[in-house]
């Protein structure tokens, strides 16, 4: 394209301009092509890196007992052996559940409680109970682990599911607090005011007014406590351990701890046990994002 | 005020009750001379700099990239965030058997595609905590690629159409629009993981099991198996008790952050 540039002189300047318009749209053309495949490539190994982990869950609880030796990684003959075992295991599958909706609903009452008076009613001193709460927040979990096992055990709690709900619904109560102190900012005072004109007892504010229009914090900061029950393991296994109290992960945690784990009954259980927080998660997704990050960047 | 009793009950008083059960000098003589504490605390700092790190800003990036248009980027965000739904004990145990060197998945596929032997991910010190980070990295990296993308939708598109007139596109734009803007975010979002980390017990217990021979211990698994396996409560409460040391300061400056930025999670 030079040389042609440079041989046919009259045109020479409108040439150049031609061609390097069209170098520069070549160009262009050639970045998209590459963002693109560089997209593709960066998509495929993205998912690899998520998929492999799960598929190996699913895999292995597909597989005989005697399979999950073998090596292969299709199993020879696709099993549900490992769903039908687990004794106690719907009893212990139960007690999961009550935790996690234990822990969601005391975290939505106490939480919403407590910033709507703080927030509404302005009681004087209530940035005390915001920052106390905010440090709860920071305080690494395993460090209350120990005294809390030391003071279920001096109360007799132990075995009893309501101490993990304490211990779980202390941890998930100050980000509740925080999401809906600022969710609630956005709710206009006069709304209160004019309930209360109207003859609206606190109480009536608290249940006709507030709770309706937080709804979406309500999902969020619900899906988050009910995720944060479903991960804990420390504070289950340790304040649990009767076959009758336990819960899954305490359960799932005993065989790894048997001398040949059954792996295929383990990752079945596995499955099971993470079908309730995905479906949770798929089912309010969009709303709860926008929850967790309310506020994102006001800065 | 329930949550008021409620934060008595079963915050101040654990608290000051833990305090007060690391509070004899002698157990952090004891302390200091096992030799496991020290690998420990070595763990910890390795685990607390490069997991945090390397997921923080592989989260930044991936959050720029789940910007594009075009639905299968959506479709692929929804599959990406898995792991964060799945529960962390049963994702862990079995990447625990993932990396198992003689009937995991990673070796048998490794030998089936390229007829290599995979190592014994689990039996060397170094591998075992690179695996460690690894599967951490693995299951919380979804959750702050979430906040931090949910941080770029909020910052309002006239800017970057702007900066894009400007001739600020590509990395620059990066540089100087996107990265000022998410900074006050991703610093606090950085400080928080830290935190969370510090306590973390899952990832350190279920992929390694702190073997091989105590080597992957961090800070919280190493009190919780000095109060539990070996019974000395009090051990356990020391030695998650040096680890304040480190959350202090990083609570401080997260208070402040807050503070003054008015950047909320």
């Amino acid at each position: 394209m030079s040389t042609t540039a440079i041989s046919v002189a009259p045109c020479n300047a409108a040439s150049r301009l031609a061609t390097s318009g069209q170098r520069l749209r070549r160009a262009a053309r050639r970045r998209r092509w590459l963002a693109n495949v560089g997209a593709a490539l960066l998509s495929f190994v993205l998912l690899v890196w998520t998929i492999a982990p799960i598929f190996n869950i699913v895999m292995v609880s597909l597989e005989g007992h005697d399979d999950v030796f073998g090596g292969r990684i299709w199993p020879a003959d696709p099993s549900l052996e490992g769903y039908w075992y687990l004794e106690y295991f719907w009893h212990q599958y139960g007690n999961s559940v009550c935790l996690g909706v234990a822990v969601t609903a005391l975290t939505l009452l106490i939480g919403s409680l407590t910033s709507f008076s703080i927030g509404r009613m302005r009681i004087r001193h209530g940035w005390v109970v915001t920052n106390a709460a905010l440090l709860t927040y920071v305080i690494p979990a395993t460090f209350l682990a120990i005294p809390f096992y030391r003071l279920a055990q001096a109360y007799g709690m132990m075995n009893n599911l309501w101490s993990v709900i304490a211990a779980l619904v202390a941890f998930a109560t100050p980000y509740a607090i925080f999401i809906f102190q600022n969710y609630g900012a956005s709710i206009p005072m006069e709304l209160d005011e004019s309930a209360r004109i109207d003859g609206a007892s606190p109480w009536q504010i608290y249940t006709k007014i507030y709770l309706p229009l937080m709804t979406p914090a309500l999902v969020a900061v619900g899906t988050y406590a009910l995720l944060l029950a479903w991960n804990d393991y420390l504070y289950q296994f340790l304040l649990l351990s009767s076959k009758q109290s336990m819960t899954v992960p305490v359960a799932l945690a005993q065989f790894l701890n048997s001398d040949e784990a059954p792996w295929n009954y383990m990752m079945a259980t596995a499955v099971i046990y993470s079908l309730p927080p995905i479906a949770t998660y798929y089912m309010f997704r969009t709303k709860m994002t926008g929850g967790l990050t309310m506020g994102g960047v006001k800065g | 005020m329930p949550y008021i009793a409620v934060f008595f009950a079963f915050v101040i008083y654990p608290v000051s009750y833990g305090l007060w059960m690391g509070s004899k000098p002698s157990l952090y003589v004891t302390l200091m001379n096992d030799p496991t504490y020290w690998t420990s605390i070595v763990n910890t700092v390795l685990y607390l700099g490069i997991a945090v790190n390397v997921k923080m800003v592989c989260a930044l990036l991936l959050s720029g990239f789940f910007m594009r248009p075009g639905w299968w980027i959506k479709a692929l965000l929804m599959i990406y965030v898995l792991p964060w739904a799945i529960p962390s004990m049963p994702a862990f145990i079995s990447i625990h058997w993932f990396f198992n060197g003689d009937y995991g998945f990673l070796n048998d596929l490794l030998y089936d595609l390229f007829g290599i032997n995979g190592p014994a991910w689990l039996d060397s010190r170094w591998l075992a905590l690179g695996t460690m980070i690894t599967s951490y990295i693995w299951k919380w990296m979804p959750f702050w690629t979430v906040i931090l993308l949910a941080g770029r939708m909020a910052i309002p598109s006239e800017i970057h159409e702007a900066a894009k007139i400007d001739g600020a596109t590509g990395v620059r734009g990066f540089i100087h629009i996107t990265f000022p803007m998410l900074a006050n975010l991703y610093f606090v979002c950085t400080l928080l993981s830290t935190i969370f980390t510090v306590g973390d017990f899952n990832a350190a217990y279920f992929v390694t099991g702190g073997g091989p021979a105590f080597a992957t211990y961090v800070l919280a698994t190493l009190g919780i198996r000095d109060a539990f396996d070996l019974s000395q409560p009090r051990l356990g409460v020391a030695a998650v008790i040096t680890a304040l040391p480190i959350v202090i300061p990083l609570v401080y400056l997260l208070m402040r952050k807050l503070k003054t930025a008015q950047v909320q999670l």
